[in-house]
């Protein structure tokens, strides 16, 4: 018996709908065969991970909360994706942003600073993360380097860079010896939407992400580049489109969109920097930019659905004692069925029995 | 002078994982693939790696637990990519973000236990040796089995002909398929090869470099061994300095750190990170008379029949 693949002689457009919720059926399945395992029963643990967040206030606005920095950092990583441009360092970017942006807030603290604070720190946040992520591209673009590898490694970088500003310089030093800075001051902080809850000003930026994106991708002659240069690359050259330049372009942005991310993070719902401030949500947009087919609105809604799984894997720790790490399992296999079910566009497959020999285009 | 050996011997220990994982993925580009999953194989052939030390009370069964695992791990990256046709890039970034979750999930009920490291080999007289003997016949068997390994891949390649059809496949699918050489399969076998070796380098990490095992230990190792490949411009013997660079690397940022260095611990930290990146430049920049890389690494093949 042999698997085999057969070219479509045109991109299935039913499948390339379809196929985002054939991945999540399949991996419902999946997950409930590894919570028997665990000895969970599996209803029960599927209620709590995709239902019991829906039903109340406090956790629709925890998805709202935890979606915005994955729908903002997976805007802009489609943007690469789509120019072919495979920037994986989202993390650092973000990590770097929410450095930059704190330290202004940083600075700041306990001044008759006014408010111009958090505009300035939101703009230093997405600054640092666009400087951050061109570092990989330039290195791409000048000298050839892998793009994948370098963003990578610069993770690691923030995150020591990070670790050793909330250990030393700005450590806050009420703080009880906690690697943290002090709580940033009222004009340091993302104002919430609604009076005593979490839900705050960053899931409307993301928004505007999402619109800005839609508006670039579908109505600007940019955008129609960027989706040609990663589709046909010798056509691009054709056009006279720079895929160098939308290499630059396209990380500078995706890195701005992360840092925006990052310091909204720290300055939102955090209030101070701290070690761990992201829970791989630089990893976790990729799964979101995939599943989201990297549409805008497809990512809008796979954000909330990502989000949905950090919210109900916190609810079923608590509750079921199910380890948090299941989570992270749940969207790495996620991430496999989206992509298998994406081959699906582009091919049919065929199981044959036995090695008979096929004539193929007999005339 | 002892403290010359001991430097010496912490290098040999930090050089060996990433010079199992790279060998195994050097197999695996040669053939085409492009598996960016080493560090997720790596940490789950960590937590298997351990537990299976623990449970067995073996490091030998704790070895091939972790290669097991790896091997698995590559499976499904094989069924994905080589099945299915998927992008590997995308591939590889999943397989890292499963195994991460998988070995937490593993790896739990073993956080806070030990066990006692591979013993280093002690042959009478030999490793009596002063200097010398202890770094060359004084190590534990890791370290012998990984020099072994890559003189093996490197005899595979060069002098044989299973080694020649797997180049051949890395460089032009098209013309291996059309000569009649099963590509896929070989691939398949590749990209395993690549997995266990990627699991052994992980299960070293708990087996003999430290007693125990914690969430995130790989920490990073399993990218720096993909760049220690292109670093190595897909070639064994230059892999072999490359890894023992990085490894001088990575003991020298620890001695400074225990010597009380001014320097903060954290960027000190950095270095190996910093040091994959200023060698990918380099080298990408003096390399500009085209890539040595395999010409089909990292397409997709699928047989036309």
């Amino acid at each position: 018996m042999q698997l085999v693949l057969e070219k479509r002689a045109e991109r299935s457009r039913t499948i390339a709908l379809v196929s985002p919720l054939i991945a999540i059926g399949l991996t419902l399945v999946t997950m409930s065969v590894l919570f028997a395992v665990l000895g969970k029963n599996p209803i029960t643990a599927l209620g709590v991970y995709f239902i019991a967040p829906l039903t109340d206030g406090y956790s629709l606005q925890e998805i709202a909360v935890k979606a915005t920095p994955l729908v903002m950092i997976a805007i802009g990583l489609s943007l690469c994706y789509l120019a072919n441009a495979w920037n994986i360092g989202a993390e650092g970017q973000f990590l770097i942003g929410a450095v930059a942006g704190s330290w202004i807030a940083v600075k700041t603290q306990g001044t008759e600073a006014g408010h111009w604070v958090l505009p300035a720190m939101l703009v230093a946040g997405a600054a640092a993360g666009a400087l951050y992520a061109l570092i990989p591209a330039l290195c791409r673009v000048k000298f050839g380097a892998s793009e994948i590898l370098i963003s990578l490694m610069l993770v690691y970088v923030a995150d020591l860079l990070l670790d050793y500003l909330v250990r030393g310089p700005w450590r806050d030093p009420a703080g009880f010896n906690f690697p943290t800075t002090a709580e940033f001051d009222p004009v340091a902080t993302v104002p919430v939407l609604i009076e005593g809850g979490r839900l705050h000003l960053g899931s409307i930026i993301a928004l505007i992400v999402v619109a800005g994106a839609f508006v670039l991708l579908e109505r600007t002659i940019k955008g129609f580049e960027i989706r040609v240069v990663g589709v046909a690359p010798r056509a691009a050259r054709f056009g006279g489109f720079n895929a160098n330049q939308l290499i630059l372009l396209t990380f500078a942005v995706s890195g701005a969109l992360a840092g925006l991310a990052g310091i909204i993070e720290v300055a939102g719902p955090i209030g101070h920097l701290q070690p761990g401030i992201s829970p791989g949500y630089g990893f976790t947009a990729i799964i979101v930019a995939f599943l989201g087919r990297l549409n805008p609105v497809g990512i809008f809604i796979a954000g909330l659905f990502l989000a949905l799984t950090f919210i109900g894997g916190e609810q079923a720790q608590i509750t079921m004692k199910i380890p948090l790490d299941v989570t992270k399992v749940f969207q790495g296999i996620l991430l496999f069925y989206v992509l298998a079910c994406d081959s699906l566009i582009l091919y049919r497959f065929k199981l044959v029995f036995a090695a008979r020999q096929v004539q193929s285009g007999a005339g | 002078m002892v403290l010359v050996e001991a430097i010496i011997l912490s290098v040999l220990a930090a050089s060996t994982p990433l010079l199992l994982a790279a060998t195994g993925e050097l197999v695996t580009e040669r053939s085409g693939v492009l598996n960016l999953g080493v560090e997720g194989m790596m940490i789950v052939g960590a937590a298997c790696g351990f537990g299976g030390a623990w449970l067995s009370g073996s490091i030998i069964v704790g070895a091939l637990c972790g290669i097991v695992a790896g091997m698995l791990m590559s499976l499904i990256f094989a069924f994905m990519t080589l099945g299915l046709a998927v992008n590997q890039v995308a591939t590889g970034l999943a397989l890292t973000i499963l195994g991460t979750g998988l070995s937490g999930l593993i790896g739990a009920r073993f956080v806070g236990e030990r066990i006692s490291t591979a013993p280093h080999l002690s042959i009478p007289g030999l490793s009596d040796i002063p200097l010398v003997g202890r770094i060359a016949f004084g190590e534990d068997a890791f370290v012998y089995l990984s020099l072994v390994l890559i003189i093996a891949v490197w005899w595979f390649l060069y002098r044989t002909r299973a080694g020649l059809v797997l180049r051949a496949c890395g460089d032009n699918h098209v013309s291996a398929h059309a000569l009649g050489y099963p590509v896929l399969r070989i691939r398949l076998l590749a990209v395993l090869f690549g997995g266990g070796c990627a699991g052994l380098a992980g299960a070293y990490l708990p087996l003999a470099y430290t007693p125990f095992f914690i969430p995130g230990m790989t920490a990073g190792r399993g990218w720096i061994a993909l760049a220690l490949v292109v670093f190595a411009s897909w070639r064994p013997g230059r892999l072999v300095i490359g890894a023992y660079l990085f490894g001088a690397v990575t003991i020298l940022q620890l001695h400074a750190q225990g010597a009380g260095v001014g320097i903060p611990s954290q960027f000190m930290s950095a270095l190996p990170y910093l040091a994959t990146v200023i060698v990918l430049v380099l080298l990408s920049r003096a390399r500009t008379g085209g890539s040595t890389a395999p010409a089909a690494l990292g397409t997709v093949f699928v047989p036309d029949r």
